[in-house]
């Protein structure tokens, strides 16, 4: 009797090890839908290096400049974009000026996305903020690390107009802004080369600028021996940074909203890998009786 | 001169770059090798672009089974091109409004996000089939994995509710990447700088050929 | 029916082109493979062009000609051409007999890459990390600060030490490597927990794309 039953238990987990591939995708997909169409507000822990990000930002006196550069494109959107609304929103809510540019080409449109979404606010709206003297995209110029190098001796250098062609010398808010001298703090979002690495290189520890980031969950990690030493301020990390900057604010929004189908993904995958285990340790178990 | 002429090339430049660093009036020769870089990897990317056309104009040419796709591979690239170059309004072109612009969002971004998001499938797929504790180190990874895939969701906390504040799987997550995880991210950092270092030294002093290829 | 109604549809087919691949390989998802193949090439062609080409070569070469034209004189910026003549020598590539000279442009790159390299390595990942690893192993008073700061010089120091391999590891030296493996598996671990987190965000994203933005199933 026992030798039967050892025999179906070990097909058992034969079977379920040996599942199609196609029942996997289903469950993610499951996990991932479901959740979003289910309004769950869920209490977002924030962590230091996040909490390092949104305290670089809120301790600059009003009037402040920030050189905000956005080095992502669509495909990270998910994770960036909500990053990208949340910190306009905490720097005009603080009447910080906002220098807008970016490396990826693809950028400082991302940038004017977010724009359109937070001026829809209406204690934005409130503000009255004007392009030109509240705020101003530069757009992308191509050049990777050497633009970042080149704009510690001017910005003109790289950016002798905006993104719409006007020259720096005629924008209100850039006058006096000749180099990273005239900034207060550098905003980077990032999701790849060139990002934030290349800012902590080229910025940082040439130039010595303060500097706060956002990265995509992929690279976010690497980022902590930057955090570790001073050289970046804190970094939010992922759709989870996101929700934790919504959080900050106050002003909960789409990062948070995802993070129901996110946990619920996350379990998911680890039941997976304990299913995949138990059955490992018991096929194991098995072979050696 | 195949071989000798790229070596002596690279020795010029690399040196320029690294003594612009500590001799300022050499910034000027640097600023124009940087600008030469953006040229040459522009041509670069022509290079590849070209290849690639006619690798599949040849799969077109001799009538390989995935012929059609070759055609939709070139279909494509002109479909993007054409707009970008002549029907966008030239250096504006990828402003908001312009053909380009409506291509990039509605045919490139789509495709080139859900690519990515494939992969969210086969980290499952892969994690159910390969992810096993065979080893001490195994498990090591193992067991950081969870408690950070578990801890960075609220589901981490709600689950180890029951624990006192700051003992929770949320705190063990923090922990875990503020200390031990940079402590290894600061090796491999230190160990690539290193890397990277020795690298380009070889390559400036002609000692690294490989990049040259054969003959 | 408004282009954005039809770009949307245009997008959603796409995506569920490319989905279509993980019930099986399949025409539908090979269209749509090949579509992203030629239009991601013919997207970076066309930002190449205004971005790079166009002002670095010939934004150049176009005010050095204006210079000769309108004052009669050379003007430094026809030092572009010698840019420009690498970069066709990159082309050459293509053609077996001459290919070889493409190695010269070969060169530059890798030149300029690693002397650009060199220093930044060194001082930001390199010096300015070593001297972030140097902390106090006893803090008085501060128990979480002791163990934190014994936990990352231990942990850098060790896995340091894993990556020399020009020595066996044998003895006390092994014994640290073997720490060093355990202090990059939790790192590894992490890596992947996050790697996880970050692709499912891209397939949130693209759920949420075909579920609010094409159907609007949700507000």
């Amino acid at each position: 009797m026992n030798q039967e039953n050892m025999q179906e238990e070990k097909s058992f987990w034969e079977k379920l090890l040996a599942i199609d591939r196609r029942i996997i995708f289903l469950f993610i997909i499951v996990a991932i839908a479901l959740p979003l169409f289910f309004k769950v507000s869920m209490r977002i822990p924030v962590t230091p290096v996040a909490e390092g990000t949104y305290q670089a930002i809120e301790n600059l006196p009003a009037g402040s400049k920030v050189l905000a550069s956005f080095d992502y494109d669509p495909g990270s959107m998910p994770e960036l974009q909500p990053m990208a609304e949340a910190f306009f929103r905490h720097a005009f809510r603080n009447d910080l000026k906002v220098v807008i540019m970016g490396l990826w080409p693809q950028g400082p449109l991302q940038a004017n996305i977010a724009l359109e979404e937070v001026f829809q606010d209406e204690d934005v709206k409130a503000k009255n903020l004007q392009y030109g003297v509240d705020y101003v995209n530069l757009g992308f110029t191509a050049g990777n690390e050497v633009v970042i190098d080149r704009m510690g001796h001017s910005f003109e250098e790289s950016y002798p107009r905006d993104g719409q062609g006007t020259p720096l010398s005629e924008i209100p808010l850039m006058r006096g802004v000749r180099n990273y001298d005239n900034v207060d703090l550098i905003f980077n979002l990032s999701a790849g080369y060139p990002g934030t690495q290349e800012w902590v290189q080229y910025a940082v520890d040439v130039f010595h600028v303060k500097l706060a980031a956002g990265n995509t969950a992929v690279q976010a990690p690497a980022m902590y021996p930057y955090v570790q030493t001073g050289q970046l301020s804190g970094v939010l990390g992922g759709m989870k940074g996101g929700a934790e900057y919504e959080t900050l604010l106050g002003i909960p929004g789409r990062a948070v909203r995802y993070m129901f189908s996110q946990a619920i993904a996350h379990a998911v995958i680890c039941l997976f890998i304990i299913i995949g285990n138990l059955a490992f340790f018991s096929m194991r178990k098995r072979r050696a009786s | 001169m195949r071989r000798e002429v790229p070596l002596v090339l690279t020795a010029i430049v690399g040196l320029t770059m690294i003594v612009s660093h500590f001799i300022p009036p050499f910034n000027i020769l640097k600023d124009l090798f940087e600008d030469w870089f953006f040229i040459i990897a522009a041509f670069a990317i022509y290079l590849g672009v070209l290849n690639l056309l006619r690798v599949n104009a040849d799969k077109l040419y001799k009538k390989k089974p995935d012929a059609p796709f070759g055609l939709v591979v070139i279909l494509g690239f002109l479909l993007i091109t054409i707009p970008g170059l002549f029907f966008s309004g030239g250096r504006s072109f990828s402003d908001p409004g312009t053909p380009f612009y409506y291509l990039y969002i509605h045919v490139y971004y789509p495709l080139s996000a859900t690519m990515f998001a494939l992969l969210a499938f086969f980290v499952a797929s892969a994690s159910y089939r390969a992810f096993r504790a065979r080893n001490v180190e195994a498990t090591m990874l193992l067991v950081a994995a969870f408690i950070l895939m578990l801890g960075r969701v609220p589901i981490g906390d709600w689950m180890t509710a029951w624990l006192p504040e700051g003992y929770r799987l949320g705190e063990w997550a923090d922990w875990i990447m503020d200390f031990p995880q940079t402590a290894g991210q600061k090796a491999i950092m230190i160990g690539i700088a290193l890397g990277v270092v020795s690298s380009a030294l070889r390559v400036i002093l002609g000692l690294e050929r490989a990049y040259m290829g054969g003959e | 029916m408004s282009g954005e109604v039809v770009g949307v549809w245009i997008g959603a087919i796409l995506t569920l082109g490319i989905f279509s691949f993980l019930y099986k390989d399949n025409p539908f998802y090979k269209f749509s493979e090949a579509l992203f193949v030629g239009v991601s090439a013919g997207y970076w062609f066309v930002v190449t062009f205004w971005q790079y080409f166009l002002p670095k070569l010939i934004d150049n070469l176009a005010l050095a000609y204006t210079v000769l034209a309108v004052e009669g004189r050379i003007d430094y910026h026809w030092v572009y051409i010698l840019g420009g003549g690498l970069g066709i020598l990159m082309l050459l590539r293509l053609f077996p007999s001459v290919g070889w000279l493409s190695r010269w442009s070969l060169a530059f790159i890798v030149g300029t890459t690693a002397g650009l390299q060199f220093t930044r390595y060194l001082e930001s990942n390199g010096i300015i990390q070593v001297k972030g690893t140097i902390l106090p192993l006893i803090v008085g008073g501060d128990l979480n600060t002791t163990i934190g700061n014994i936990v990352i010089v231990v942990g850098t120091f060790c896995g340091l030490i894993y990556f020399f391999f020009s020595k066996e590891h044998r003895g006390a030296f092994g014994g640290a490597a073997r720490i060093g493996v355990w202090f990059l598996m939790i790192t590894f671990g992490a890596l992947f927990g996050y790697t996880v987190m970050s692709r499912m965000s891209l397939l949130i994203g693209r759920m949420d794309y075909l579920f609010s933005n094409w159907l609007h199933l949700i507000g």
